[in-house]
């Protein structure tokens, strides 16, 4: 506290103090706006929790207010976390995304490093600085509202081209590729919609409607439930998967049994 | 039974009839059966001449055996799928038991195909069934195929079945195309949208080919009926009718053998067919019957329901043919988009040049007997089996084809090694176009002179024998290893060979075929000629000699003497 008293007359208490009521205005508009109830209700507490987090984990890469940052080459550290809503936060952390490790072609997931309380901090924090999307409810997800049709056929034409028909994942350019959604949790499913992390598009509400998008969270999860009639379902990968199958494992047993009846006819 | 051993029942083709006295309770009831037809159909001259024809043994000679008996699972599997499958594309709404699919506008192919899968009893095994017997039934074509390939098996008086087993593979691969394409899901509907391009890409009658086809504009409503009529009715028939041809080539030519003791260009060593090979033949039929089947009831393939019905617009990631048919994919995935217009029509070079690659390797795979026999001028009849070592130029091609082939197949496959791999699916084409060009001469070259290695390395051993690694110094300081001689039979394995020379051109001999000659022969390791042979024996003699003559034959060590 006596550090903040001290600080109190230097020259940069306005700027931040004008950066802080910007933050404040807006995340009151956010709270306002008409388009995204938000669905849950942060507390003050919350808000400054996360900040205190955001400080020590992420404001290296994304600058302490959050405004993104720069290396002296230009390259961006980190993004502008203004405006990408509690959304984005619940799925980047939630996910084990950030705090990012390495600086690869894309941010990996890993084991979750905020524990769920944390997570929610972190969000109340970064949609306190702008309106963004939020974390879906449990009526947003509710499997027993959707239609499964529908959503198979959502997730077919929208999604299947990157992360393939069964969710197995693909590959996109350049070593960039779209994850397996096996596993992963509902209300993630549905955040990655909204926010469209780094390669992925945004699907909006207008694009795909909140209906829609629970569909295809319900569909996923049906799907997974469903799991493989068949037996093995050698990872979902189709045809390319069942071939390699037949060349090794079926053929080793063929020749072995090849082998065998010659042997015996000794 | 080995390949070097000749065993008790016959070394001739046509064993005179007392011959089997030790079989003689089968032969009795035999005889008792025999008569009974003989007196309605006369078969027994046609019974008795099979049974007792004399099949080789050698568990590579078993995969034209795993094809045909994966074709009978098949029909019987494929059989039980015509009961229910309703080839049709006219429109319906699903109301089966898959949930995620209720209420969902989809062809009566499909929907059956769902019927099929989760409600008739054992319709989902069957599909399994039928789909993996199909995958091994390709499998096992394509190692009997090259079983023939590499050891000369295709030559005279051979080439005509080779022709007729190469109308099989392709038969083979129209069968699963076209079954593939029966269910009506979006993966069997690319495969479909990917022919029709093709086709498009002809110059002026591709347009008319994918209309003909299809009965109109892609999809339209005819190509699954149509489909279903091909894959269930002519090409079934051409295959069954082409295998009866190709057994009754093989009764007629009788089997190839590998070289080995007592076997000749003019008899057959192994078992008679019946009562010995029939018995075998029959338990493998059951034991590939019974790994199909163990297969089919633990692994998943071709989950129709996760890939939808067929819709033109989701394409989705990982979408393969089959993998018989990957390598045609390949040469679609790798070649850059090059087109021109010319008079209004559009050339595809994307989709012709792929097309001329495809059909130049089917071709160049169907004539090639024909080829090899131009270049060595061989008319004599083969019984006996290459090495494949022995014909290392021959080797070397067929190899280089297989690594042409598979880099097709594997640029088919370019995004799922790119996702698991963690590579660029950029990097991977690139690599892929460079590997189409290279890697065939790359891999030619190492395989032929690995062979030509093997040769010299049997060479060696033939003449000298095997090396015992134990060396004796003599009184002069010379330091003389111990050779251990072959045994009559193993040398007479590495003697055996064919031997052909480079020609010039020139009395007869066009300049074309001189250099291929030259192409396929100049590197040639000679075969152990007798006075070789003779030479090197009467010098490993008086080495032996002198050997004995210092330590008195007792090879034994010193160190080990003296415990
Ligand atoms: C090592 C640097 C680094 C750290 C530390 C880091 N981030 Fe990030 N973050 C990035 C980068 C780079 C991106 C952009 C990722 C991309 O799009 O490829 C990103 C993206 C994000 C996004 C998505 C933005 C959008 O547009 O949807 C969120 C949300 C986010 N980070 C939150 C956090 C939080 C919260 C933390 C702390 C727990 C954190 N990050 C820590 C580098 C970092
Ligand atoms: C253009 C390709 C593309 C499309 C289309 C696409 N995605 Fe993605 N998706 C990606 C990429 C790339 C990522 C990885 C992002 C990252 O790692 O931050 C991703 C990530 C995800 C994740 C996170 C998975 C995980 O491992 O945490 C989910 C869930 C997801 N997508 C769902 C969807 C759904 C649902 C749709 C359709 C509405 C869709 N995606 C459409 C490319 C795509
Ligand atoms: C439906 C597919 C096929 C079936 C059911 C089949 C069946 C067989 C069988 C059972 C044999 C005797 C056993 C053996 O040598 O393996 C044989 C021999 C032979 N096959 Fe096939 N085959 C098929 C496809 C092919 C193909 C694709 C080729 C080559 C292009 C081929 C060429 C030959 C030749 C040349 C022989 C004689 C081999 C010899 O005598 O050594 N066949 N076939």
């Amino acid at each position: 506290m006596k550090a903040l008293a001290a600080r109190r007359h230097h020259p940069l208490a306005f700027v931040v103090i004008l950066l802080l009521a910007l933050a404040a205005t807006g995340g009151l508009y956010a709270a306002f706006q008409p388009r995204d109830a938000q669905a849950e209700s942060y507390s003050q507490d919350d808000v400054d929790a996360g900040k205190d987090l955001f400080l020590a984990n992420c404001a290296s890469c994304h600058g302490t207010n959050a405004q993104g940052m720069q290396d002296k080459s230009g390259a961006t550290l980190g993004p502008s976390l203004i405006g990408v809503g509690a959304a984005a936060v619940d799925f980047q952390v939630g996910t084990g995304r950030m705090p990012m490790q390495n600086s690869g072609a894309q941010a990996w997931r890993k084991a979750p490093q905020m524990n769920d309380e944390q997570t929610r901090q972190l969000a109340a924090y970064v949609s306190s600085l702008g309106p963004g999307p939020s974390v879906p409810d449990e009526d947003q997800l509710d499997a027993s509202k959707a239609d499964l049709e529908n959503g198979g056929n959502v997730f077919r034409v929208n999604c299947a081209m990157c992360h393939n028909a069964g969710g197995a994942g693909g590959a996109l350019t350049r070593g960039k590729f779209a994850p397996p959604l096996q596993g992963v949790e509902s209300k993630h499913i549905y955040e990655a919609m909204e926010t469209g992390p780094q390669n992925m598009p945004v699907f909006n509400d207008d694009n795909i409607s909140a209906k829609d998008k629970r569909d295809v969270v319900s569909y996923l999860g049906a799907l997974e439930e469903n799991g493989s009639p068949g037996g093995i379902s050698l990872g979902s990968f189709g045809p390319v998967t069942e071939g390699l199958y037949a060349w090794t494992i079926v053929l080793s047993l063929l020749v072995g049994c090849a082998v065998w009846l010659g042997a015996k006819a000794k | 039974m080995s390949t070097t051993t000749p065993t008790r029942p016959s070394t001739e083709a046509e064993a005179p009839a007392s011959q089997g006295s030790g079989d003689g309770r089968m032969l009795r009831l035999g005889a008792v059966g025999g008569d009974w037809l003989d007196r309605r159909v006369s078969g027994a001259g046609l019974l008795r001449f099979m049974g007792r024809k004399i099949f080789p043994d050698h568990w590579s000679f078993m995969f034209g055996e795993v094809a045909l008996y994966s074709f009978v699972v098949l029909l019987i599997s494929g059989t039980y799928l015509t009961m229910f499958f309703v080839p049709s594309m006219d429109e319906v709404v699903y109301n089966g038991i898959y949930a995620p699919l209720q209420g969902a506008h989809v062809s009566k192919a499909y929907e059956s195909t769902l019927h099929i899968s989760f409600e008739v009893k054992g319709g989902l095994l069957f599909r399994q069934m039928h789909h993996w017997s199909c995958l091994v039934f390709m499998v096992a074509i394509f190692v009997h195929m090259f079983r023939v390939f590499f050891t000369g098996a295709f030559r005279k008086p051979r080439e005509l079945n080779w022709l007729v087993g190469f109308a099989l593979m392709v038969l083979g691969m129209v069968a699963g195309f076209t079954g593939y394409s029966l269910p009506d899901d979006v993966l069997s509907g690319n495969g479909l949208r990917v022919v029709d391009g093709l086709m498009k890409g002809i110059p002026i009658v591709g347009t008319y080919i994918s209309m003909l086809l299809f009965g109109g504009e892609f999809p339209g409503h005819d190509i699954i009926p149509r489909f279903f009529t091909i894959h269930i009715l002519l090409v079934p028939a051409a295959i069954l009718g082409l295998i009866a041809i190709h057994m009754v080539m093989l009764v007629l030519h009788k089997h190839t053998q590998y070289p080995g003791p007592g076997r000749t260009e003019r008899n057959v060593v192994g078992f008679p067919v019946f009562p010995v090979y029939a018995a075998k033949a029959g338990g493998f039929f059951f034991l590939v019957f019974g790994i199909i089947t163990l297969i089919s009831a633990t692994t998943a393939i071709n989950a129709i329901w996760i890939y939808g019905p067929y819709d033109p617009s989701p394409v989705s990631a990982g979408s393969q043919p089959d993998w018989y048919m990957l390598w045609t994919d390949g040469g679609l995935r790798l070649i850059p988009g090059w087109e021109f217009t010319i008079f209004g029509y559009t050339v595809s070079l994307n989709i012709l040049l792929p097309i001329v690659v495809y059909g130049g390797l089917l071709v160049f795979l169907a004539l090639y007997p024909f080829i090899e026999q131009w270049v060595t001028g061989d008319d004599r009849e083969h019984h006996l089996l290459d090495l494949p070592y022995n014909a290392p130029v021959r080797t070397g091609i067929g190899v280089a084809w297989l690594s042409e082939y598979l880099i097709l197949a594997m640029a088919a496959t370019n995004d799922l090694i790119a996702l698991k791999l963690r590579l660029s699916i950029n990097d991977l084409t690139w690599t892929f176009r460079i590997a189409f060009f290279l890697a065939p001469i790359i891999v030619f070259y190492v395989t032929k002179r690995l062979c030509i290695a093997m040769q010299r390395q049997k060479r060696d051993l033939a003449l000298h024998g095997e090396e015992t690694s134990k060396v004796v110094r003599m009184e002069d300081g010379q330091m003389l290893e111990i050779h251990e001689p072959l045994n009559e039979f193993d040398r007479w394995v590495l003697v055996q060979h064919d031997d052909y020379r480079p020609l010039k051109a020139g009395k007869g001999v066009s300049s074309l075929r001189a250099a291929a000659t030259s192409f396929f022969f100049k590197d040639r390791v000679a075969p152990v000629a007798p006075s070789e042979l003779r030479e090197a024996l009467e010098h490993a003699g008086h080495e032996r000699h002198r050997i004995d003559e210092l330590t008195g034959g007792d090879y034994t060590t010193p160190d080990a003497r003296r415990h």
